[in-house]
């Protein structure tokens, strides 16, 4: 759990948050490269439960464990839980419910980080 | 029967989609810390934890009832929130040893960027919007 990679991920979905901002703007609901880049950002939380949870196992800080997995199974549960939420509503508002939902995804992304670190209780 | 309604009368439809999304966030923020606040450290700050299992319950509910489009339920609730934050965040300026630890309600939500100060007073307008003209 590097600076790195919590940055890189806090990015990745702002940037698909601002994304689905624009197709808000512009009124469309949500499409298939949306979903795809959505798609892609899960796998990216999907690795980083993975690995943090490898890394949890063999650093030597001292990490609150429950409170490191706990943020980042949340995180790994709320892409897929908007896009069941948001597809179904076929207007800009299903794709409001990705906006929502990615830039949560990308503050605790920073909160994961700040638990790491050890400066976030 | 909620699935009789028409769209622009359903809570949870249009924009309501997005308010629900911005609630069930809150409900997870609220509930989650509390639970951990609970099971690690319930002897440090029991008011401040009791009061964010409190607030996490009533997002909950408000999350549901209005994704499920149970008006009166969703107004009993988001007027309990909006009666929170407003005694919490007055309580919490006025006397800082009340609440030793954060909630998600402390100085009217500053924590989470004002949000929990306006959520409240959007969802009693999508309410009102999308009352049925009797």
């Amino acid at each position: 759990m590097t600076e790195t990679v919590a940055y890189g991920i806090a990015a990745a979905a702002t940037l698909v948050a601002a994304w689905a901002g624009w197709h808000m703007y512009r009124e469309q609901p949500v499409g298939n490269p949306l979903f795809y880049a959505v798609a892609a950002l899960e796998l990216a939380l999907i690795a980083l439960l993975i690995g943090g949870i490898v890394a949890l196992n063999s650093t030597s800080r001292d990490v609150d464990g429950t409170l490191f997995v706990s943020y980042l199974v949340t995180v790994a549960v709320i892409p897929p839980a908007a896009v069941l939420w948001g597809i179904a509503e076929k207007s800009r508002w299903g794709t409001g419910v990705l906006v929502v939902a990615l830039l949560t995804v990308a503050v605790l992304c920073l909160r994961l980080l700040g638990i790491w670190q050890g400066t976030y209780a | 029967m909620p699935d009789t309604l028409p769209p622009d009368k359903a809570t949870s439809h249009g924009f309501g989609r997005t308010l629900v999304a911005v609630y069930a966030v809150f409900a997870l923020a609220a509930s989650a810390r509390s639970i951990f606040q609970l099971v690690t450290k319930a002897d440090d700050a029991p008011v401040a934890y009791a009061l964010s299992a409190f607030a996490g319950i009533v997002y909950v509910v408000a999350t549901v009832a209005l994704a499920r489009n149970q008006r009166v339920l969703a107004l009993v609730a988001i007027a309990i929130e909006l009666a929170g934050v407003l005694t919490v965040g007055l309580l919490s300026i006025v006397d800082d040893d009340l609440f030793p630890d954060q909630t998600v309600w402390s100085g009217f939500g500053e924590g989470y960027g004002f949000v929990p100060l306006g959520l409240p007073l959007i969802g009693l307008w999508w309410l009102n919007r999308t009352r049925e003209k009797a």
